[in-house]
């Protein structure tokens, strides 16, 4: 569904991202990790838009999208959260995720029905699936960080993505928060049949969930494969496993 | 539609102010019905800036340029052609909003602080226009005795006009701000990054924006007209912005009707305490500085939601729903 070749982004002299690739299978849970500053942001980043790559290719559905603005490339079907929480603040929770909501069903611009009575089912439906119900009403600025978090993730669903991405989905979280949250991510792909494509810079989290994982370097892909084969791949275990 | 409007707590209020106002021409002197009047066009001038400045957080620093627009189209078709007069009042806002689009399509391409600015130095251009151009404009002294229509050419004829057309402006820019666009411009105003990568075309809905908002000045221009029957150039002298721009801050720029309070504060300010002299604009200086002084972070903050959340609602209240 997804293939990243030979991707390579400099800021001024930096390499951030350098030769990564990356292949995502519909309906895979997919996994990048590597250090901080290996460079999973900023490729997340080129994929979805929010950067123009300096060499390489994105191609979704064989369709080359490394060169589209952000909101023409979530209208293909990416939808994605950001390592820092990224919501609407002076907006009420229910208000948050029906904005994409509305997005996707591209009434965003109806100018004379109150929204108060436009996609309310839907933007329940994603609300009840994380869990988020009881606060919908609170300012999403006042919400705790991992609620912001979880907001976050049901913004993106509110664009019924096929390929949703989440970055560092559990940064800053307590363990429980983590754990809850690896599991709803981990429900989302199973109910609704979602290829999601995550990273983290925590190993424990990933070895566990993941059906592929793509390990990132300074810039540059080491290996992806199943855990098994990335576990067991010699480069990896010197590069990453080694200094744990 | 109407339902949702009709169960709000404010729209009472707002339904025995308006009967009030109804009602005032029996019992207030002339010269108050006439500053009634001028705070209503005022008052929808500062709205319709409030669109882009607290719901989208698009710094239209010189939205005076627009209200100039539709007053100089309005009068100069009531002035110098015969076409009815309903055709030169729906003019005035189309001409504005045009205007709006224009200037637009070149700011928008630029992020906040770079978008006024452009908008200063492109909005000085047409006040020049209408400065200089004698021939039409009749230039520094612009044009006086426009011919109104004679049932709003009373004072309290174009007091009722006036009022009746504010009342239906501010009904749909409620509606505007409470229907999805609306609901989506608040969103890019909090982050637009966010609208972005939810598959929001960000610049587009703030050029709608603008083009809205420009129309609703336009309607501020051609009631000017009504009221005052003249247009002259300071009605699209930067000054009037500021003024404007001022009402917004000083009302409440998060707030729906903040800038009603805003426009009926300096208005009554301007008439009994000094006209465009430069000690106006001194004072109007002073409102500013006050206003960042006791608010610093209001400008781009919080801190007006906390100061107005007694007084007035807000334009994004019901979505607690
Ligand atoms: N906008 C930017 N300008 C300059 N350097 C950047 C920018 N964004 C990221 N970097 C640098 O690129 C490297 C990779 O960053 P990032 O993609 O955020 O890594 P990760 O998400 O894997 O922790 C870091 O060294 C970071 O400092
Ligand atoms: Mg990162």
């Amino acid at each position: 569904m997804l293939r990243v070749e030979d991707l390579h982004k400099s800021f001024d002299d930096f390499k951030a991202v350098n030769g990564a690739h990356l292949t995502v299978e519909s309906g895979q849970l997919v996994a990048v990790i590597g250090p901080n500053g290996a460079g999973k942001t900023t490729l997340f980043n080129l994929i979805t838009g929010q950067l123009q790559p300096g060499r390489g290719r994105i191609l979704l559905n064989d369709e080359d999208i490394s060169k589209l603005p952000p909101h023409v490339i979530c209208r293909k079907g990416i939808a994605r959260s950001f390592q820092i929480a990224n919501v609407f603040p002076r907006l009420s929770v229910f208000r948050n995720v029906q904005v994409s909501v509305l997005s996707q069903q591209k009434l965003s611009n109806k100018l004379f029905r109150p929204a108060s009575q436009i996609a309310v089912e839907e933007t329940g439906r994603i609300l009840e699936s994380v869990g988020l119900v009881d606060k919908k009403m609170d300012l999403a600025g006042s919400l705790s960080h991992g609620d912001k978090r979880i907001l976050e993730i049901a913004i993106a669903l509110g664009n019924e993505p096929e390929l949703l991405i989440l970055d560092e989905p559990t940064a800053g979280m307590s363990p429980d928060e983590t754990a809850t949250t690896m599991a709803l991510i981990q429900r989302l792909a199973a109910d609704q049949g979602l290829t999601i494509l995550f990273c983290e810079h925590d190993m424990e989290v990933v070895f566990g969930t993941a059906q592929s994982i793509m390990v990132m370097q300074q810039g540059g892909t080491i290996v992806q494969g199943d855990p098994q084969t990335v576990r067991h791949n010699t480069e990896v275990q010197e590069a990453y496993l080694g200094d744990e | 539609m109407f339902g949702e409007l009709i169960r709000q707590k404010s729209f009472g209020v707002s339904l025995a102010v308006f009967l009030v106002l109804l009602l005032a021409p029996s019992f207030l002197p002339r010269f108050y019905i006439y500053l009634l009047a001028v705070i209503f066009v005022t008052a929808l001038l500062a709205m319709s800036l409030n669109l882009c400045v607290g719901h989208g957080m698009l710094f239209q620093f010189h939205h005076g340029v627009f209200y100039g627009v539709g007053a100089y189209t309005a009068g100069l078709l009531l002035a110098k052609t015969s076409i009815p007069w309903w055709m030169a009042f729906v003019a005035g806002p189309l001409a504005a909003a045009f205007a709006g689009l224009l200037i637009g399509l070149f700011c928008i391409r630029l992020n906040k602080l770079y978008f006024g600015m452009l908008q200063i130095s492109l909005g000085s251009l047409i006040w020049a226009i209408a400065f200089r151009w004698y021939g039409l404009t009749g230039g520094d002294d612009g044009i006086h005795g426009i011919p109104i229509p004679d049932f709003i050419a009373s004072t309290t004829g174009s007091y009722y006009f006036v009022l009746i057309v504010l009342g239906i402006c501010l009904f749909l820019m409620y509606l505007i701000l409470k229907s999805p666009f609306g609901s989506t411009l608040q969103a890019i105003r909090d982050n637009p990054e966010r609208c972005a990568a939810v598959g929001i075309h960000v610049r587009h809905h703030q050029l709608k924006t603008i083009v809205i908002a420009t129309f609703f000045g336009g309607v501020a221009g051609v009631l000017f007209v009504v009221v005052e029957g003249s247009i002259f150039p300071d009605l699209l002298f930067w000054v009037l912005s500021l003024e404007i721009f001022i009402m917004c801050l000083l009302g409440g720029w998060f707030t729906f009707a903040g800038p009603i309070l805003g426009a009926a504060i300096i208005v009554s300010l301007r008439t009994f305490v000094g006209t465009y002299t430069e000690y106006w604009t001194l004072i109007l200086g002073v409102i500013l500085i006050l206003l960042i002084f006791f608010l610093p972070e209001g400008i781009m903050g919080y801190n007006y939601r906390q100061l107005f959340r007694s007084r007035t609602k807000y334009a994004h209240d019901s979505q607690m729903e």
